[in-house]
């Protein structure tokens, strides 16, 4: 079967995505979503603050989701649901799997946007037992929320990620007993505002530069043993302090889903460990374009659905007109940048860049360096679970070699 | 239920389903009891899962005699059984001139033993066939008929195949005393529960020990070795090609480099003697895993790791297999350390003919020794999936997404002996959550999935059963 255009993926990207190629002329298209629902990952995050920056309005998630699948719904675009996509060529020819068997979609040009999972436990190489009750963050929000079952009773949480966060305030508000929050690195990898909302309201301390080294329990979770930890991050002797506990929630990391961009042989950053693109999302072979949390882990869902545009507006064009000429110029991270995204800049048009800080600081100077160009924008406060973006005008960067962004504290 | 049997076998690992696999060759009713909730709940679920070739073993032991027998058996036994197997060759490296030295003992024992194709390799032609082979290493031991398998994956189906033959499995029974009576033994579980067997066969493992003193048989002891390992992801599973050790010491085979059967790279085992059974990991392993498998191979990608774990070895005081008769109708399969996995269907063969002998049983004309395969269908080509789908759909479902497991296979996991009650269970006979997420997005699946088949409550549904409940907290 042939599709002009094929999303995978109906997460936020992918819906998204749909909307603005359909706006911008596409009509043959198809969104494969391998779960039951469109809406990706939101259906289960049921507290509110999605869309502030987008719609100026505080919405739950699946609110959130709800806004686009009707916007997707009004266009008449197909989303084909329990559908697994087992297979993408550099041909774009997408290998699908559903209820009624193999098949597969030979695509003009194809948008991935298969979101992120969580790092899990495993990863971490934690001494001790393995009893039932460890839990990633995200397991244990789909058990409270879409299951309505309680995982446990007394918690302890290893990573300050957002979803940790949420989930600090979740098993608390449902009557669990959340003893701490323990975060390896000197600073929360979430959101500021997750942190006054989800702990310092709830009275949950946050230890800092703490790590769980010991889980401890034969078939349930009994305690978990937590330390400091030097610079190296390596544990303190002598700081080793057990809590009981029966539930151990993991928030250590998110990753994009690239396993089947890295068999399909799509060059990936082992920085963002997702595709490279250009300004239009496009990875490194035509046609194939890369949104959202598959792309890079972003901290608001609303740039979500930004890039997704992008990425959506831009696959419209190569269907309707073919590729263009560019004339490509690198992004560089440079100090205190961890990566920025695009990776590569095309020249004749402005350039919005993504780019996250490498550790937390107050009163910042962001630096953008294009040839003779030089600009610098302040900030009160920068942290590494905050995405930062500037926009460059074309014609700042039309003589340039590279443009570099860097971040230093103000002198 | 039926409380009398020809044959009690006392453990459901690797040796007591392969013996109860042999013992339905011959025309026996068979029990195995099995104190956990379900089958390979200890050493046979976590060890290195190496079909060894046999160099190692002292020539004239148990364990060099059933290594070479168990090596050659295990292709046919996994064939029957649908179970995954490699013959992907053994690689014992040299990292000193003194190593290099013990490499010709090596052959020379393995040959003793019967070892077939044994060779030392020099690092121009290691280099080729183990491209990440550690800078120092200057010569290999290759034995090619060294292989991999996947070790509760031998368990659960011949399990399966003895159940199919008319085995039956008790699990959670633990078996606590054992009555003398005229015909043969009465034994009696945790929970009250009795039954009777003309012969007891004592695979019980770790609890070998402990189950032959309720016999009155006294003459060998059990101790704990742990074993710890590291998991890497598949997209670095090819990483070592072969199964690469160090020289052996005395404290064993040391710790090894492999490609699993499933696709993933294995580093272990520690080696650390215990006073008790356990099997939690120490942080120091970690650093000395790393250590001593870089010592092998060169730039091991372990930021890819996915798991770590450790498995209790438990050897006999004489350190080699015991397996002989002790008090009147009781047969004790005991210290089945490595190569154990290897020697299995050796042991369980003896085993059978000797319980036949004693019973005078005769063949049974009626077994079958063929398993109904578990679908692996991520391996099916796509008109074998379309023709599997188009007979049942829930194959065209996939409930794990980083080890592609469809609902049919969920099901078939519960619905085929031994049936999965718990988690682990699923993830053992399915993969469902064995992957790169640990089970992350799958498991509240895989539970409601428990629930439905068995009328439980979310709160009934364990991880390996006992009281590892997954939800504690309740309803909301």
């Amino acid at each position: 079967m042939k599709k002009q255009l094929v999303i995978i993926g109906g997460g936020p990207a992918g819906l998204a995505a749909a909307v603005a190629a359909y706006d911008a002329g596409v009509r043959d298209m198809v969104v494969i979503e391998r779960e039951e629902k469109a809406g990706g990952i939101l259906k289960q995050c049921i507290h509110n603050g999605f869309g502030l920056t987008r719609f100026k309005e505080s919405m739950t998630g699946p609110e959130y989701a709800q806004r686009f699948l009707d916007e997707v719904n009004a266009r008449g675009i197909e989303i084909m649901t329990n559908t697994f996509v087992t297979g993408l060529g550099t041909d774009k020819k997408v290998t699908c799997m559903n209820e009624s068997g193999v098949f597969t979609l030979e695509a003009g040009a194809v948008i991935l946007a298969m979101g992120c999972r969580e790092r899990s436990k495993g990863a971490l190489n934690i001494a001790g037992t393995r009893p039932a009750g460890l839990f990633s963050a995200g397991t244990a929000q789909k058990y409270v929320n879409i299951y309505g079952y309680l995982p446990g009773k007394r918690v302890v949480i290893l990573g300050s990620g957002d979803i940790g966060l949420i989930m600090a305030r979740r098993m608390t508000l449902e009557g669990a007993k959340v003893e701490c929050v323990c975060e390896i690195m000197e600073h929360s990898s979430g959101l500021r505002r997750n942190i006054a909302q989800c702990l310092d309201d709830f009275c949950i301390p946050l230890y800092l530069e703490h790590t769980i080294v010991e889980i401890k329990g034969k078939e349930r979770v009994e305690s978990v043993v937590i330390a400091q930890v030097d610079k190296e991050k390596q544990p303190i002797p002598g700081t080793e302090r057990e809590i009981p506990c029966d539930t151990v929630l993991f928030s250590v990391g998110l990753i994009p889903e690239n396993e089947l961009t890295k068999e399909t042989g799509l060059a990936l950053d082992p920085h963002t460990k997702g595709c490279f693109v250009d300004e239009n999302r496009e990875t490194d072979v035509s046609g194939i374009f890369a949104c959202g949390n598959v792309l890079h882990v972003h901290d608001l869902v609303d740039f979500v659905s930004e890039e997704a545009e992008v990425a959506g507006r831009a696959a419209a064009e190569y269907l309707i007109n073919g590729d263009s000429e560019h004339v490509y110029i690198p992004t560089v991270a440079g100090e205190n940048v961890g990566y920025v995204l695009p990776q590569r800049a095309g020249k004749g048009k402005d350039i919005k860049l993504y780019f996250r800080v490498r550790s937390a600081f107050r009163n910042a100077v962001i630096r953008v360096e294009a040839g003779e160009m030089v600009k610098t924008y302040k900030r009160i406060a920068v942290a590494p679970g905050e995405m930062e973006n500037i926009t460059i005008k074309a014609a700042d960067f039309a003589d340039a070699q590279s443009i570099r962004v860097s971040v230093t504290r103000e002198a | 239920m039926k409380v009398n049997f020809d044959v009690a076998v006392v453990g459901g690992g690797v040796i007591g389903a392969l013996a109860a696999r042999e013992l339905k060759k011959f025309d026996l009713s068979v029990v195995v009891l099995e104190s956990a909730a379900d089958v390979a709940a200890g050493a046979s679920k976590a060890n290195s899962g190496i079909v060894h070739a046999g160099f190692d073993a002292v020539p004239g032991t148990l364990k060099a005699k059933y290594n070479v027998i168990g090596n050659a058996m295990m292709e046919q036994t996994c064939r029957e059984l649908g179970v995954k197997y490699i013959r992907n060759g053994s690689l014992v490296v040299a990292r000193t001139c003194e190593e290099e030295g013990i490499l010709p003992e090596l052959l020379f024992r393995g040959r003793q033993n019967g070892v077939k194709g044994l060779k030392i390799m020099l690092r121009e032609q290691l280099a080729e066939e183990e491209p990440h082979i550690a800078d120092g290493i200057a010569a290999a031991l290759y034995a090619p008929t060294g292989g991999i398998v996947c070790p509760y994956g031998l368990t659960i189906a011949a399990m399966g195949n003895a159940m199919d033959n008319g085995a039956e499995l008790l699990c959670g029974f633990t078996v606590v005393g054992a009555v003398k009576t005229g015909t043969g033994w009465q034994l009696v579980s945790a929970d009250g529960h009795e039954l009777t067997a003309r012969i007891v066969v004592n695979c019980a493992g770790a609890g070998a020990e402990q189950v032959a003193g309720l016999f009155g048989d006294t003459f060998f002891r059990i101790g704990f070795r742990r074993g710890e390992y590291m998991l890497l992801d598949k997209s670095v599973g090819t990483y070592a090609k072969h199964t690469v050790f160090s020289v052996p010491t005395k404290a064993g085979k040391g710790v090894l480099v492999t490609p699993t059967v499933d696709g993933n790279l294995l580093v272990g085992p520690t080696s650390v003697e215990e006073d008790e059974y356990t099997t939690a990991t120490r942080r120091a392993a970690f650093s000395e895993l790393r250590q001593k498998a870089s010592a092998m191979l060169k730039e091991i990608p372990f930021g890819q790791v996915i798991t770590s774990f450790a498995g209790e070895r438990s050897y006999s005081d004489r350190h080699d297999f015991i397996l002989e008769w002790g008090k009147p109708g009781v047969f004790h399969a005991a210290g089945i350390e490595s190569p154990g996995l290897t020697s299995s269907p050796a042991i369980a063969e003896h085993i059978a003919e000797q319980v036949a002998k004693a019973l005078g049983a005769k063949k049974n004309g009626d077994f079958v020794p063929v398993r109904r395969s578990m679908h692996w269908f991520k391996d099916l080509s796509a008109e074998e999936k379309n023709r599997v789908i188009a007979q049942d759909a829930a194959y065209g479902h996939i409930v794990c997404r980083c080890e592609e497991v469809t609902l049919g296979e969920i099901y078939e996991a519960m619905r085929s002996n031994p049936p999965a009650r718990t988690l682990d269970g699923i993830k053992l006979r399915t993969r469902a959550g064995m992957g790169r997420c640990q089970s992350g997005f799958c498991q509240p699946s895989v539970l409601h999935e428990l629930m439905t088949e068995f009328g439980m409550a979310a709160e009934e549904i364990t991880k390996n059963g006992g009281d590892s409940r997954i939800i504690v907290g309740g309803e909301l």
